[in-house]
């Protein structure tokens, strides 16, 4: 051997058992659906059918709210330090059962193992301790007012961090006394359904989270449902629109989490070699299907070639492969229909005259795959530049100036995140005041913690997930 | 002191200047230990190891005899087993050179001496040089010498960068590593800084730590070093070695550093040439694994001789 090859190190997938069917989990059971109706859901890196999954129809998403509203009652009259032990009984189960958990959520979603099992998971048991602490403190997150649930809360979720995304609307609904129904969305419906024993597990009293199955139509009948109290979803800015309208005009208290397309902005006297990692794992992190992705790279011009040299010799070395081997840097994506439209634009880019940058990496024959890729000669009139292609494609532009930098970084429809390199403090202060993004990351990206507020500005969404802040979105204020 | 060419001067090391981002570099390093190596894989890597190692003893206690027995045990890691490779070389004092030039005398390891007032390098530097001469003169193939991190730390590159480049000189040939002594400079960005000025003072190799004082080597350690290396090669077309030394006991963390090495400086690097570990008690755990994986047990500890 003169070329150092990692062996196969694959995850065992015996740990986990996926049955055949499901049903929808209303009220404390999987029920069968009304419709009769089921889809299959696949591994997408082999494409391999895992399970079957109930389509719930408007009678289902019916049965479902009606058993959320059932428990409201006795669930938000309950003592808070009874339901933070819920809450926090689930946040351990996660714990406990975080192996099979990751190794599920990879087959389901085809992201790399070592993301779910070091980041997805972990995390989401960390939202739930995170509010489980909160659940019977909230007189001190809102001094001088008391706050009161709001009902029932309808949450519609993606496929890019199914089990997380879950953590994030589940937590704070049920630590502050809301019950919910749940979509995940149509491609990684099995966390979810997991996540429904686990309820059953600890004991969560019947009613309180209910899950249900389906797509868009599913989707769109749980939101418009009328004794739903609280819609918050997150997802596609095109959907985020048409749930916006749907809701104009009723009771129903809304928080949306939508597209972006962030700037990753590197200054010369950034520290080079660590801001290489952090565009790479802000761009290629989870394959790019990430709405704070770093999908747009500013670079100073100054340093522009050598950054770029630097990046390009970094992606040779990420390992696209097997999701299920601990050794993967890239997985799959998640179905065949994002596979397409990550195809779509990235042949928009060839077009425009964007120079188009792939490593030499093998593609498995079968499942859902693109290697990481990198445009370079981006201009902000190229659809490459302005919209979300969500996928492991990044465009990279130059900047010559701060003001420059901010120019094109706020340049965009969408204001979810935006990364910041350079060794100068007062630089960051600086520009975090003028990005317009919820979330701004100085010398890093990516990272997320319970404790810390996310969400959007202009078409990236409203309301803030995480933090002191994600509990404003599941109660009224009123007089104490 | 030798004439600064285009490639050995101290403006290069400032050409290349950078700075380092301490929770970047340490969360890349970690990233990468997380690495799952597996059977040829590791059975690769635990070979390459012990081909890469510098058997070291460094103590006041060392007399002859126990360096001539720690030179059987460098060229014949396992005597049963004639499928186990020697060392690279075994590192001494160097009052002890003579000794084990002798006892290493018609195999391939290659004897290295500590020199210039190791560990301090608290010395005057015509006496630091001398000692390199003597033991060059003694017959030592590799010199490990210190920077002085005092000088370093005062903001004295120069001096820094005239020590290392006439130690080179009066090296005449043999190779030098240059020991930076990373866990007394503080930062990153320092231990960056002290691997450009000794690579381009001319430096074969650059060496974490002397392994007298805590913490010695760490994983990001050697990553920013590593980082310091390759940017060096694309700037000169010269390729430093690197050698990680202090505290590396297991057979685990040896495979960790030589996965830094990989993913940062590529396959080349996996050679004694270029990467090599300093460590006294590393052998036996590395030879414990091989059996491991040949047979799926491990052996009693009493199997593996200790010199």
């Amino acid at each position: 051997m003169t070329k150092w090859e990692y062996a196969p190190a694959p995850e065992a997938t015996e740990i986990v058992s996926v049955k055949d069917t499901y049903g929808n989990y209303i009220g404390g059971e999987f029920v069968e659906p009304n419709s009769n109706e089921y889809f299959k859901t696949i591994n997408p890196a082999t494409e391999e059918v895992l399970s079957a999954v109930p389509v719930a129809d408007e009678s289902d998403v019916d049965k479902a709210v009606s058993a959320a509203r059932k428990a409201f009652g006795t669930w938000s009259s309950m003592a808070p330090g009874d339901r933070a032990k819920f809450v926090y009984r689930i946040a351990r189960v996660i714990q406990e059962r975080a192996r099979e958990m990751a190794v599920l959520e990879t087959m389901n979603g085809g992201k790399p193992i070592k993301e779910s099992r070091d980041i997805d998971i972990p995390l989401a048991a960390a939202h739930f301790f995170y509010y489980a602490g909160w659940a019977d403190k909230l007189e001190y997150a809102f001094p001088g007012r008391r706050a009161e649930p709001l009902g029932v809360a309808a949450q519609v979720i993606p496929w890019n961090f199914p089990m997380l995304m879950l953590a994030w609307k589940i937590a704070p609904a049920i630590a502050t006394g809301n019950t919910v129904v749940l979509k995940p969305a149509e491609t990684t419906p099995l966390t979810a359904l997991m996540f429904a024993e686990i309820c059953e597990q600890v004991g969560l009293p019947p009613g309180v989270v209910n899950i249900i199955n389906g797509a868009g139509a599913t989707g769109a009948a749980l939101v418009k449902h009328p004794d739903v109290d609280k819609v918050a979803f997150t997802g596609s800015t095109e959907v985020g629109k048409m749930i916006q309208r749907e809701l104009a005009g009723t009771h129903k208290k809304l928080t949306l989490e939508l597209g972006g397309k962030a700037a990753n902005v590197i200054f010369e006297d950034a520290p080079l070699d660590q801001a290489v990692e952090g565009i790479v794992n802000g761009i290629f992190f989870n394959q790019g299907q990430v709405c704070c992705a770093g999908s747009r790279l500013l670079v100073q011009e100054s340093v522009a070639e050598h950054l770029l040299d630097k990046l390009k010799r970094r992606l040779a070395t990420l390992r696209l492969g097997d999701p299920l081997d601990k050794n993967t840097d890239i997985g799959a994506i998640n179905s065949r229909a994002q596979l397409d439209k990550i195809k779509r634009l990235v042949g928009v880019g060839v077009e425009e005259g964007a120079e188009l940058f792939q490593p030499a990496c093998d593609i498995p024959e079968r499942g859902f795959w693109f290697p990481p890729t990198i445009f370079t000669g981006v201009s902000q009139s190229h659809r490459i530049a302005q919209e979300e292609i969500f996928g492991p494609v990044l465009s990279v532009m130059t900047f010559r100036t701060e003001d420059e930098a901010v120019e094109k970084a706020n340049n965009t429809p969408y204001g979810l995140s935006a990364g910041i390199w350079t060794e100068k403090g007062s630089r960051i202060l600086w520009m975090a005041d003028r990005l317009r993004a919820g979330v701004v990351w100085a010398n890093t990206f990516n990272r997320f913690d319970p404790a810390s507020p996310f969400g959007g500005f202009k078409e990236s969404g409203f309301g803030r997930e995480g933090g002191r802040h994600g509990l404003e979105a599941y109660v009224k204020l009123v007089a104490p | 002191m030798t004439t600064p060419t285009k490639e050995h001067s101290l403006g290069l090391a400032d050409r290349l200047g950078g700075s380092v981002d301490a929770v970047g570099a340490e969360a890349r390093a970690a990233a990468l230990s997380t690495r799952s190596i597996k059977k040829d894989s590791k059975m690769w890597a635990l070979e390459l190891a012990i081909r890469c190692c510098d058997l070291t003893s460094l103590e006041g206690q060392d007399s002859p005899g126990k360096i001539r027995q720690l030179a059987s045990k460098a060229m014949r890691p396992a005597p049963g087993n004639p499928e186990i490779p020697s060392v690279a070389a075994l590192c001494v004092y160097p009052r002890l050179v003579k000794a084990a030039k002798e006892a290493l005398a018609g195999s391939t390891v290659k004897v290295a001496s500590v020199a210039a007032a190791f560990p301090s390098g608290q010395s005057p530097l015509d006496l630091r040089l001398e000692e390199i001469e003597r033991a060059i003169a003694d017959g030592a193939d590799e010199i490990d010498i210190v920077i002085s991190r005092g000088a370093f730390l005062a903001g004295d590159d120069e001096m820094v960068f005239e020590e290392v480049s006439r130690s080179v000189e009066v090296a005449g040939g043999a190779h030098v590593k240059t020991i930076l002594e990373t866990g007394e400079l503080g930062s990153y960005d320092r231990i960056r800084r002290a691997s450009l000025i000794a690579m381009a003072a001319g430096t074969h190799t650059i060496k974490t730590s002397t392994g007298k004082i805590s913490p010695a080597s760490t994983l990001p350690t050697a990553l920013v070093m590593a980082e310091a290396i390759r940017d060096f090669q694309d700037a000169t077309g010269t390729a430093v070695g690197l050698k990680v030394a202090g505290g590396i006991r297991s057979a685990k963390d040896a495979i960790r550093y030589l996965v830094i090495v990989h993913e940062t400086l590529g396959d080349e690097w996996l050679t004694p040439d270029r990467f090599r570990i300093g460590a006294s008690s590393l052998v036996n755990d590395l030879l414990m694994q091989i059996d491991k994986q040949k047979t799926g047990f491990y052996s009693d500890p009493d199997r593996y001789t200790l010199d």
